[in-house]
């Protein structure tokens, strides 16, 4: 059964039912399947009113589950969300970016998601919908695994709240491929830094596709605190990246992970600074 | 519930200006409903997004069509490649500046590219270069190159459509669009799966989810019966002839359907064939089969510890077959060189992806099987089929489809035998198009290489000895490992004299799908390995690599390795001579950029060169080509081209050839298509002989036409042949007769007039030394790279490759560029980035091929030193294309960072590794910590422009020769 609900409770109510599969974007959805026919229960959200909004609300950005990368992409958005959009543009191809969603990218919770990086930076979190209310969780709290989030089965992630951060808080985000377009990440790193009065005030720094789930290193972010930025990336160390568990796969070794995340934070850090001069 | 779409509520779209409805099936992805609807411009490479063939617009912007449900373009505005051709300028343009550019090889992308590229136009018309990237950066090509294609596009608005034809006589040299070029760039070509009856029942394949494994089928008919329409299950015993077949005959091996153990993961054991909706609805999985996993040997080592137990009884040691060329003394040769180099190489399995997947359909016309389906070797398919089916050869029709690329893949039977023994035995139109998952895991593959050589050389830089030793990956079957095990022992010396030379070869089976033909037969990876040793040995003399490679280039009075003097025709030094104004201002480039600030620490830049030769046609095995060109009573001139053109440009060449031949202009040509029943055999499409073989047995039957027309005339040789309807006007020195066609008895061949001729390559047979003449026609190149590493990375880029080719002539200027640009992509994918794993990543995300932004721009320089067998000096470029670009990128990594990489794919892990390998080697303390961020290691490498002359840098060579490397390369800073 295909279903294709125009409201949110009806769209609840039928999750209810039975469970069925989620299709937004579809760019997860599809490739899954491999070589085997549709699953047979299909929930469509493309007809369901109101979550096609991206716009900030009381300091905090609401991306509905319809938004997909390039409508992030063409946001003008403050300098916070900097390496979220280029995260966007990074994402697969035009082709791709046009429908693929930033729920669909956390529901589906890849390791190698070039969403979560730099939302994991941006404190986010993710509302989600049942036909028995509503509840957000911290991103953190809602990726629990390697395709395995805290979603329930009737649940529908209906928007991700992003609270802006400061006005001179900068972003970026750096993805490492072994091609330009169309390419899986071997490494991902976003960086946010908030700078004041030339030392660094806050830093959130998120590395993805070196362990189950992209992960927040706090141990660095604190060694970072009250420095110089133009210093900055000569304070990183290994030590600081110990929570990453890189596998080995087709993409690259996990020594090699390692060492390009390290890599990758000190460029990501350098590059930061550059945008706040 | 209201929400709700039921499978009976019809599903509606404005598509191309005007409401259609879908027949109702919400789930099925856009790009089949549409190719349901008969708009097959809307290609499907993969179904995953990752190849972007299938890319059309909805509400304007660009979208893969397999990733989107027909229910989610409902009430949507869609517009394809067949709306646009019809009503969009900027397509239209798009598809003129493609024409003319030359930007359409196989054309299976084409479509998506336009699509993806008219997007992009009506936003902004004017783009620049990468936004131009950016736009097309999801949309794979694996025939160009991608150049001309952005050229194209930033070429927008473009000139003519066609191109001016040229005048008799002009055809050969010029920059004609291929003829068969617009019904690619409006998506009207037919390929495998375009143009199956619509009654057509579906096949789909049952296979091996493990490497090695024995299985038994369960109940079957009760399968049958729990899934309606459903119609039949082929296995083993329902083939009717031989349950074997293979490319070289005495080496078939291979079984349609596995008997006992399947022998690769993939490998089909059943086919299940039933209507078209039951069959989309059908999980394979569903498929009664029980499998018992056994234990696999995976690679060459494992293969041959498993002593007895045998993949082929026949085959002792699991070895397929041994190839071996000698000459002088190759160990006396080693002892007297000055200067000595040695090495281990190795290259990974490599896909061939064409974009377009496996496809075709077959029927049961009377007692005759009909076949229409993608492939490179029609008449080779027509015989294999023959013998399953247990027909004659002539009860067997192939119909070659539109070929969306190829590169050797598809000179292997694919969907043909299962398409055939379901069509005969059902006697209704049976189509099967294989999955991306399915092709990527069971068609042919790039043999993976280990290849060990020596090589020395004297004090003035001659070289004196190689030694070669190169074992072969074949895969569970033999395909093309018995061409691929003889072509490289004659290659492996690259063009160069060579006097002492010994190169053995042995391929062996392993539980992995076919290795077979790739572009090169093996020989781009002896390449690799070759070309980084004579590097090492040039920098062993403290000489310069491109004076070293000139000073040992084979001259038209040197003997090959197998004691073949070429003659006239010898291009290869001027190949490299071609290159140094090249060779010179990039060197000095790399070096002042790796002294400045630019390099930030962490970037090299480095300049690589290798060179290439490549022989045109089967080694030493006839391999003739047959020609026909007829003139029919109402003046028609048909041309029976059965060169099959799977994106090369045989289809514009060939006639170009006949044009001049016959002395007509090019337009006045009509061509048979490729088509058992009606071309004669022109061979496959391999080994860069269509040009070469086909080409000349063309030139041949067109001048026997020609002369056979003018002594009708009674003309000399200098008359001028005019076609006209019904008649030839045969005009010399003011003097005009006419020949009137419908005089004239039909011959044979049902035309007024006609020639055939054939043409096979003079070639001998090798003795127990490999000496003798294997090729009658050899191509030559060298290409030279320009990259930048990113010595924290591991990355590479390549930022320009310059390309010198003898082609002994350039028919058509514009598709040889398109041939090497493309040869180059390939290349530079085989150097850094492709890899396939059997088992592993049977997609094309995991699987990468180079996209639009890994191709640097390409400066090809064509050389035109004739070779006096091929059609006015021609000679192949499909392979010669690709050889040197991994070796040329290899070198100019050796060049940026010290490092020489032994192990293709160079993927960034791999980069790096060997760099920190080499920086320990120079300086085993670790690194301290905080201040050594890589960037600031990068001082120690021997890099050109960073002296440092403390450190005394051993590379990772295990030649006593290695040691001096960083001295030698200091020898030649400037
Ligand atoms: C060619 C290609 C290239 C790609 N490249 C990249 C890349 O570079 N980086 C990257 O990170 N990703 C990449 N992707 C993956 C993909 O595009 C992203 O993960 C995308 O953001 C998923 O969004 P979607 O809307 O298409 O999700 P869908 O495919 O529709 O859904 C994805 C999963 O999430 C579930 N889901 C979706 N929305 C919801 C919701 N609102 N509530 C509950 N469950 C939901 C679905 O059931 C499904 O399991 C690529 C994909 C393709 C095909």
């Amino acid at each position: 059964m295909y279903l294709r609900p125009s409201t949110l409770r009806e769209a609840c109510e039928a999750l209810v039912e039975a469970p069925a599969a989620i299709l937004a974007g579809g760019t997860d959805f599809f490739p899954a399947l491999a070589d085997r026919p549709p699953p047979p229960r299909i929930l469509d959200l493309s007809r369901i009113d109101g979550l096609d909004g991206l716009e900030i609300i009381d300091g905090v950005l609401r991306i509905g589950a319809r938004v997909t990368w390039s409508r992030i992409a063409r946001a003008p958005l403050p300098p916070c969300f900097d390496g979220l959009r280029a995260a966007a543009r990074e994402v697969g191809s035009v082709q791709i970016q046009n429908v693929a969603t930033l729920s669909g990218n956390l529901c589906n919770a890849s390791p190698a998601a070039d969403g979560v990086p730099p939302l994991l930076t941006l404190d986010a979190s993710v509302e989600l919908a049942s036909s028995s209310g509503t509840r957000c969780l911290p991103l953190a709290a809602f990726l629990l695994g390697n395709r395995h989030t805290a979603r329930r089965p009737d649940e529908i992630l209906t928007a991700i709240l992003v609270p802006v951060a400061s006005p001179d808080a900068t972003s970026c985000f750096l993805k490492l491929g072994a091609r330009r377009y169309l390419v899986i990440s071997i490494v991902m790193v976003a960086v946010l830094l908030e700078v004041a009065e030339g030392r660094v005030r806050s830093a959130r720094i998120a590395i993805g596709a070196c362990s189950a789930v992209a992960t927040r290193m706090p141990e660095l972010e604190a060694a970072l605190i009250g420095a110089s930025p133009a210093a900055l990336g000569s304070l990183v160390r290994p030590h600081h990246l110990e929570r990453l568990a890189p596998i080995a796969d087709v993409r690259a070794t996990a020594d090699y992970r390692s060492e390009a995340a390290l890599e990758l934070v000190r460029r990501a850090l350098r590059r930061c600074d550059g945008a706040a001069a | 519930m209201s929400a709700a779409l039921s499978s009976t509520s019809p599903i509606s779209c404005q598509l191309n200006g005007a409401r259609v409805t879908f027949p109702p099936d919400p789930s099925a992805r856009l790009s089949s409903a549409l190719r349901g609807l008969g708009l097959t411009g809307t290609k499907v490479g993969c179904d995953a997004g990752d190849c972007g063939a299938c890319t059309v617009l909805l509400d304007g912007a660009p979208i893969c069509a397999c990733l989107c449900s027909t229910a989610q373009a409902e009430g949507r505005d869609v517009r394809t490649i067949e709306g646009l051709t019809a009503t969009n300028p900027a397509a239209v343009q798009l598809q003129a500046a493609f024409l003319r550019h030359g930007a359409a090889q196989c054309g299976f992308c084409t479509p998506g590219m336009i699509v993806a590229a008219t997007a992009l136009l009506e936003r902004n018309s004017r783009p620049t270069e990468a936004e131009v990237s950016d736009a097309i950066g999801g949309v794979l090509c694996r025939c160009t190159g991608y150049r001309k294609i952005v050229a194209a596009i930033l070429d927008v608005p473009a000139t003519a459509f066609d191109g001016p034809q040229p005048p008799s006589g002009t055809a050969i040299g010029a920059r004609i669009a291929r003829l068969d070029g617009r019904r690619k760039v409006t998506g009207a070509d037919s390929y495998g799966d375009d143009g199956a009856p619509a009654d057509a029942l579906v096949l789909k394949v049952v296979r091996s989810p493990h490497h090695r494994a024995a299985f038994a089928f369960g109940d079957i008919g009760a399968f049958l019966t729990a899934h309606p329409g459903l119609i039949a299950v082929l296995m083993a015993p329902d083939v009717t002839g031989v349950n074997r077949f293979g490319v070289i005959a005495p080496f078939a091996d291979q079984p349609v359907f596995a008997e006992r153990e399947t022998r690769f993961k993939g490998e089909a054991v059943a086919a299940i064939v039933g209507e078209a909706e039951a069959m989309a609805a059908l999980d394979l999985s569903a498929f009664p089969v029980a499998w018992t996993e056994l234990r696999p040997a995976l690679s060459p080592d494992e293969a041959r510890a498993m002593g007895a137990s045998r993949l082929h009884e026949s085959r002792p040691d699991n070895v397929l077959v041994r190839g071996r060329v000698a000459r002088g003394d190759v160990e006396a040769g080693l002892a007297a060189a000055a200067v000595r180099a040695e090495g281990l190489f190795e290259t990974g399995f490599v896909e061939h992806a064409p974009i377009e997947p496996e496809a075709g359909w077959a029927r049961r016309v009377g007692d005759r099987i009909e076949i229409h389906a993608c492939t490179q070797a029609p008449y080779m398919d027509r015989d294999d089929v023959a013998a399953i089916l247990g027909i004659a050869p002539e009860a067997v029709r192939i119909v070659p489809t539109a070929v969306g690329g190829g590169f050797g893949t598809k000179l292997d039977l694919s969907v043909q035998p299962f398409l055939a023994l379901a069509a005969w035995r059902l006697g209704r139109p049976v189509r099967m198009t294989y999955s991306r998952r399915e092709s990527i895991m069971t068609t042919t593959k790039r043999h993976p290489a280990r290849i060990r050589m020596r090589a020395g050389a004297a004090s003035d830089g001659r070289l004196l000895a190689l030694d070669v030793e190169a074992e072969f990956n074949t895969g569970a079957y033999a395909s093309w490992g018995p061409t691929v095990a003889n072509r490289v022992p004659v290659h492996a010396s690259g063009p160069y004299l060579v006097p002492n030379y010994r190169a053995r070869s042995v391929a062996v089976h392993t539980h992995v799908v076919p290795a077979g033909a790739f572009r090169g037969f093996g020989v781009p990876q002896a390449a690799v390995a070759q070309e980084q040793i004579y590097d090492e040995l040039a920098a062993a003399l403290g000489m310069d690599a491109l004076d070293f490679r000139i000073l040992n280039a084979l001259g038209p009075d040197d003997p090959t390795v197998t004691g073949q003097i070429l003659g006239p025709g010898t291009g290869i030094r001027a190949c490299f001579e071609a290159l140094r104004p090249a060779w010179t201002r990039a060197r000095a480039e790399a070096a002042a950029f790796n002294r400045g600030r630019a390099a930030n620490g962490h970037l090299r830049r480095g300049v690589g060169i290798a060179g290439m030769w490549y022989g045109c046609g089967n080694t030493s095995m006839s391999n003739p080509s047959t020609m026909r060109i007829g003139i029919t009573h109402d003046g028609r001139i048909v041309l029976h081209q059965g060169a099959v053109d799977i994106g090369q440009g045989s289809n514009t060449i060939i006639p170009q050839i006949a044009a001049d031949a016959l002395g007509v202009p090019l337009g006045a040509l009509d061509l048979a298509p490729p088509d058992t029943d009606l071309t004669p055999d022109a061979g496959k499409t391999s080994a860069s002989r269509q040009t070469v073989v086909s080409g000349k047995a063309t030139e041949l039957a067109c001048r026997a036409l020609r002369a056979a027309i003018l002594r009708m005339a009674n003309a000399g040789s200098d008359a001028t042949i005019r076609p006209a309807p019904g008649e030839l006007r045969v005009d010399e020195a003011g003097h005009r007769r006419l020949i009137r066609l419908a005089d004239l008895p039909l011959d044979e061949r049902g035309y007024a007039i006609s020639a055939e001729e054939t043409f096979d390559p003079p070639t001998t047979p090798l003795d127990e030394d490999g000496q003798g003449h294997p090729y009658a026609v050899y191509g030559f190149g060298a290409h030279l790279a320009e990259i930048e590493v990113d010595l924290a990375l591991g990355t590479v880029k390549v930022l320009h490759v310059t390309a010198a080719h003898d082609v002994g002539r350039a028919i058509n200027p514009t598709l040889l560029e398109g041939q090497i640009e493309g040869g180059i992509a390939q290349g530079l994918g085989l150097a850094l980035m492709e890899e396939f794993h059997p088992g592993r990543g049977e997609n094309l995300h995991d699987y990468l091929i180079p996209t639009v932004g890994d191709v640097p721009p390409i400066t090809t320089i064509l050389i035109e030193d004739p070779n006096p067998v091929g059609p006015s000096g021609a000679k192949g470029i499909g392979e010669q294309a690709l050889i040197p670009t991994a070796p040329a990128i290899l070198n100019a990594i050796h060049h940026a960072t010290g490092t020489r990489i032994r192990r293709v794919p160079a993927t960034p892990d791999r980069v790096l590794a060997a760099i920190r390998e080499a920086h320990l080697a120079a300086d085993p303390s670790p690194p301290g910590e905080g201040e050594s961020a890589p960037a600031d290691r990068g001082g120690v490498l021997p890099g050109w422009g960073c002296p440092h002359p403390g450190s005394t840098l051993r590379v990772d060579s295990p030649s006593p020769i290695g040691r001096d490397r960083d001295r030698t390369d200091q020898g030649q800073r400037p």
